[in-house]
């Protein structure tokens, strides 16, 4: 198996005095898709708050390319090409879907590089070109995930962390979003997903990890987990 | 009687006025926008800054004369320090109080404005002191309308800095990150942006312009003390709140709004000047009750 581009270690994160993670182990190996897949509780988007720098890990190490970002403040992890989407897309309320989109940027120094992504993102999103000056608050719920999705991939992400990119869209959107996410992957993004829609998360999935009350309950390769009747039967609710 | 000529002259007054209340309410409202904090110090900011703008022109008379080049070094050096000296109060008295409740962080605005004054009062002694121009007493008259060119020049000088800052919000990426902090924190650190170093550029930028609005003010009306601030803070807060606290646009309508319903209420009959500033809070009752808001403030219930 290839060098895990990233690497969180036996991490414990706590919000107050609740303990939200015991000991978590996950690699992400590059040009993967990595499920994170649980209940509600389970710790899930504290995963990826911790991983980002929102939230303190108490204990445990993070690692990214080789290097420690556990004790970074969270723009820098950003900096680094640690792209958080997080849950509820967060889409900056009265600003315009390009200054969302530009924001995305906000670390990308050459103008050139800039004009350049954001006319690839009008071209898988042609919708984003459409309602470009539109306050980025007013698109539906899908445009918006299109919008968030945008705006990491202007910041240039080598691995992109996805709160439930699914949530709250209508079915054919959730498969669209997945379609979506498993085209990134295959452009050679690097993904941690987090997702509700198991099933779904199982198929584009090249690997996946099970949590519950803050520990890895199960792993293993996402078609095995897949067939896997007592994964199926706690978290498919089939 | 001349009235239509009374009438014109108060739109001047009015307009002088208010280009000081906007310079001011923008930083109330720029500053409230990325961090929350209804910065009571401001006034005082604003006051400190008549204060070095005085002291650099003292300074410098000498050499380039205390004429309009004077004015605008002194203006220039003024909202540089006063902007650092706003960096400086945010890191050691705000910044610690960021996590703490929201009440704290207001207190200690208040105790960092009662510094500023106190220091400024033990400076003086208490004393106004003369701030002495060499601007002439030209202006345009017509018939009996007079307007001075230090009108029209420091209504220009408010203007231009308005156009600078409007430009700044909306082009550069850091404006764009200022409107994006008052937002989303959490986000914009997830997209890469420096949240304090964002805050620190917004009391740069929020204290500079009170630095030239009380150097302005203290060169059109002539004299400073170490209590100017205060009054005009409050209003520039009623201004903020008149065009919707957050809004940079609102505050820069609020403070021309302000200053001009305050030039026209010297005119009321039996409303003499000495009424003018419960003229003022009037008004910032009737908005806080019936559109709490503001002008151009968001419909939503802020988030307290």
């Amino acid at each position: 198996m290839t060098e895990p581009v990233l690497r969180v270690e036996q991490v414990e994160s706590f919000y107050g005095k609740i303990q939200a993670l015991r000991g978590v182990d996950i690699e992400v190996a590059p040009g993967q898709i990595i499920a994170v897949l649980g209940s509600n509780g389970a710790g899930k988007t504290t995963t990826l708050k911790t991983i980002s720098g929102l939230v303190r890990a108490q204990v445990g190490r993070i690692h990214f390319d080789g290097e420690d970002i556990t004790r970074l403040p969270p723009h820098e992890i950003a900096r680094k090409g640690v792209v958080h989407v997080p849950e509820g897309r967060h889409i900056l309320k009265g600003l315009s879907v390009q200054e969302n989109l530009e924001l995305g940027s906000f670390t990308v120094r050459d103008p050139a590089v800039r004009r350049e992504r954001m006319a690839d993102v009008f071209e898988r999103f042609p919708i984003l070109s459409e309602r470009r000056h539109q306050d980025g608050s007013l698109l539906s719920g899908g445009e918006q995930q299109m919008l968030a999705l945008g705006r990491a991939l202007m910041h240039g992400p080598r691995v992109l962390l996805l709160d439930e990119p699914s949530m709250g869209l209508a079915p054919k959107l959730v498969t669209q979003t997945m379609r979506i996410v498993k085209q990134l992957n295959e452009a050679g993004t690097t993904i941690l997903l987090v997702e509700q829609n198991v099933r779904l998360a199982l198929k584009i999935a090249h690997y996946a990890y099970v949590l519950e009350n803050g520990e890895i309950h199960n792993q293993g390769k996402a078609s095995a987990l897949a067939e896997d009747e007592s994964i199926v039967q706690a978290y498919l609710g089939a | 009687m001349p009235a239509f000529e009374t009438f014109l002259q108060a739109i001047v007054n009015g307009l002088v006025l208010g280009s000081f209340y906007a310079l001011i309410a923008l930083g109330y409202t720029m500053i409230f926008g990325v961090i929350k904090l209804l910065n009571f110090a401001h006034g005082d900011v604003y006051m400190v800054g008549a204060f070095v703008g005085f002291g650099v022109l003292s300074l410098i008379s000498g050499v380039v004369g205390a004429g309009w080049f004077g004015l605008g070094i002194a203006i220039l050096v003024s909202m540089i320090a006063v902007g650092c000296l706003g960096v400086i109060i945010q890191r050691v008295a705000y910044q610690p109080m960021l996590s703490a409740p929201r009440l704290s962080i207001l207190i200690t605005a208040l105790a960092v404005s009662l510094v500023l004054q106190n220091s400024a009062l033990s400076l003086t002694d208490g004393k106004y002191t003369a701030f002495r121009t060499d601007l002439g007493f030209g202006g345009f008259e017509f018939g009996r309308l007079f307007i001075s060119h230090q009108a029209v020049v420091l209504v220009a000088i408010a203007g231009l800095l308005m156009i600078a800052l409007e430009l700044f919000v909306s082009r550069t990426m850091y404006g764009r990150a200022m409107r994006a902090v008052s937002i989303d924190k959490d986000m914009c650190r997830l997209l890469g942006i420096n949240v304090s170093r964002v805050v620190a550029i917004t009391f740069l930028i929020g204290s500079g312009l009170a630095a030239a609005a009380g150097t302005m003010a203290g060169a059109y009306y002539g004299s400073i003390w170490y209590f100017m601030g205060f009054l005009i803070g409050l209003k520039a807060f009623t201004a903020a709140v008149i065009g919707g606290i957050g809004s940079i646009t609102g505050a820069m309508l609020g403070g021309l709004i302000l200053g001009l319903l305050e030039s026209f209420g010297t005119l009321v009959p039996f409303i003499g000047s000495e009424w003018k500033d419960v003229f003022t809070f009037s008004i910032l009752i009737l908005v806080l009750v019936f559109k709490p808001t503001g002008l151009l403030g968001k419909s939503e219930v802020e988030r307290m």
